[in-house]
């Protein structure tokens, strides 16, 4: 079942669109920002409110690459791996967080701290290369600074 | 040299709030433009020659006379802002938003006003967190000082204007998909005609339009389309955000007049390559733009002369590859962002780009025959424009094209060598 303040949320942006069929995007990212992700119970009810058919829901949310339907982890990072990115340094980068966090891209880390996922270009290829932790964008990265960036998220 | 679109930005990284804006200068625009009819709004900016600034450079008074109107015309319109920058190597739109939402903001207003749009919807990336908050507050800063709702400033225009945070994908930044996915499904491009002035958002009169353009209107409504002429060294109008990044010494944005040079750009603005490495080519706009080699530095970088040289100007942030880099590793991982981001829709799109990324993984991988070649520029010609229903396949075929031409001794050299010289 969705929580009140899921479905206050979703209601919210009712207003926001001639139709709130619209709105498939804005709910599962909704859901996803209390639970971390979109689960198929969280589509039925999605579902319902929005009167798409799930399997609509899912085709959409298997379309977009900020929409999980799988879980993950606390912290996700998203790791740019687009042409700037990659000329300044990304397979080195790649490499040192898969080595560090012991998981390949696309894993969660055993405690469930970590997940790790390609992402593409961040737009800030003037300070490459860059990532993002959850909704913190961190850039201009050397191995070392990422070791002190992860140190922030428990 | 005068900036416009970069003269307010705050040196230490904040946003311009509704206050410092208006005290440098800002909505002035808004007032001048409601007391104009919106075709004399729609003549001044055809008069400017402002071209759109998100890649194709279409010109923008003229896309907005194609809207219906008067009292046939269907209602409501809309206005779409296209502020999903994903296009690889670009990173111009999310200064405008981050330091100056309320530029943003007052161009769309003057937009919907020249096409009597009554909603407006500004479409941002997901990852775009700080674009967000800035937007929202302004947003509201603008409703509060009555700049968008009911009445606005008591003209009788009235004007709503929402932010959607996008799901991710390129192909939100493709006119049509960015509808569908505004209308909450896959961003596949729609067929057109009909274009989406006639029937875009929900079936209505739509225009589309980057955050860069929009951002000019009302600089231009106020000091007029020659004021606008006279900022460029070229024949199209107004100043550019330019950009470059990949080995230079200062990888950097800079807002200079429309036709610059590639070489300024290159040598004055981002000092030139870093030390000890050789220029070898660069992307002028984005990764769906043809290279341009050393014999084209002293193009102006504007939409009539980079076309000439074979390329496009694209979004006008240059992506410069040095020697110590691999050029079949370079292109292959263009390739794998086009044959990813593909939305499947049509086959010489998703089946040729995966086709071309994994040929160039096996060039990469010293496994590439002497025909490859041939099938790369085969997939080229396949996903010419007129082959795909959107330019999103022509767009990935731009790189791979030129790399096929101005380095085809470095692919041949990988097929003879059995490996990449790079590694």
């Amino acid at each position: 079942m969705l929580s009140p303040e899921e479905r206050q949320e979703i209601e919210a942006e009712f207003g926001n669109y001639p139709d709130k069929r619209a709105l498939t995007i804005d709910a599962m990212k909704i859901v996803q920002k209390h639970r971390g992700w979109v689960s198929d119970d969280a589509l039925k009810d999605i579902s319902e409110i929005l009167g798409v058919p799930v399997s609509e829901l899912d085709s959409v949310a298997t379309f977009y690459n900020l929409i999980y339907r799988k879980p993950v982890g606390r912290h996700v990072i998203l790791v740019c791996d687009s042409i700037s990115c990659w000329v300044m340094g990304y397979d080195r980068l790649r490499d040192h967080l898969t080595s560090r966090l012991g998981i390949k891209m696309g894993e969660t880390t055993a405690d469930g701290r970590f997940t790790l996922l390609p992402i593409v270009c961040l737009g800030t290829c003037d300070h490459a290369p860059a990532m993002m932790v959850d909704e913190d964008l961190h850039r201009d990265l050397d191995t070392e600074k990422v070791d002190s960036i992860l140190e922030q998220y428990k | 040299m005068e900036k416009v679109l970069t003269k307010d930005v705050p040196a230490d990284g904040s946003a311009l709030d509704i206050k410092r804006y208006e005290l440098a200068g800002g909505y002035q625009g808004v007032r001048k433009a409601l007391k104009m009819a919106p075709k004399e709004v729609i003549d001044v900016v055809k008069q400017s020659g402002l071209r759109g600034r998100g890649g194709a450079g279409f010109p923008t008074g003229m896309k907005w006379s194609f809207v219906p109107t008067g009292a046939d015309a269907p209602h409501p319109k809309y206005l779409c802002c296209n502020a999903d920058e994903m296009e690889p190597g670009t990173f111009k739109d999310r200064l405008l938003m981050e330091a100056t939402p309320h530029q943003l903001i007052e161009g769309m207003i003057c937009a919907a006003h020249a096409i009597e749009a009554d909603v407006a919807y500004i479409f941002l990336r997901g990852e775009y967190i700080l674009s967000a908050e800035r937007l929202r507050k302004a947003l509201a800063e603008a409703y509060e000082h009555n700049y968008l709702g009911k009445n606005i400033l008591g003209s009788g225009v009235n004007l709503e204007m929402h932010l959607h945070m996008s799901g991710g994908r390129y192909m939100c930044g493709e006119e049509t998909g960015l509808l569908n996915a505004l209308e909450g499904k896959r961003a596949n491009p729609r067929t057109k005609p009909p274009f989406p002035q006639i029937s875009g958002l929900f079936g209505k009169p739509t225009i589309v339009q980057n955050v860069e353009t929009l951002c000019n209107v009302h600089h231009i409504i106020n000091k007029g389309p020659e004021w606008f002429k006279g900022l460029s060294k070229s024949e199209d109008g107004g100043t550019k955000l330019y950009g470059a990044s990949g080995k230079v010494k200062r990888p950097g944005l800079w807002e200079l007049p429309m036709g610059t040079t590639v070489r300024e750009i290159l040598e004055e603005h981002a000092g030139g390559m870093k030390e000890g490495l050789r220029f070898r080519g660069l992307l002028p706009g984005g990764a769906s733009t043809d290279f341009l080699v050393e014999e084209h530095l002293d193009l102006k970088m504007d939409f009539t002369d980079v076309q000439k040289a074979g390329s496009r100007m694209g979004t006008g942030t240059m992506i410069v590859m040095d020697d110590r880099t691999c050029p079949v590793g370079f292109v292959k991982n263009l390739e794998h962002f086009f044959a990813q981001e593909s939305c499947g829709w049509c086959t010489p799109c998703w089946s040729g780009l995966s086709w071309a990324e994994k040929m160039l993984q096996s060039i990469e991988d010293g496994q590439g025959q002497e025909a490859d070649l041939d099938r790369l520029s085969y997939i080229c010609r396949m996903t010419a424009p007129g082959h795909t229903f959107c330019a999103l396949a022509p767009g990935a075929a731009e790189p791979l094209q030129s790399a096929l031409k101005y380095f085809r001794e470095d692919f041949e050299r990988h097929i003879h060598e059995k490996r990449c010289p790079w590694r």
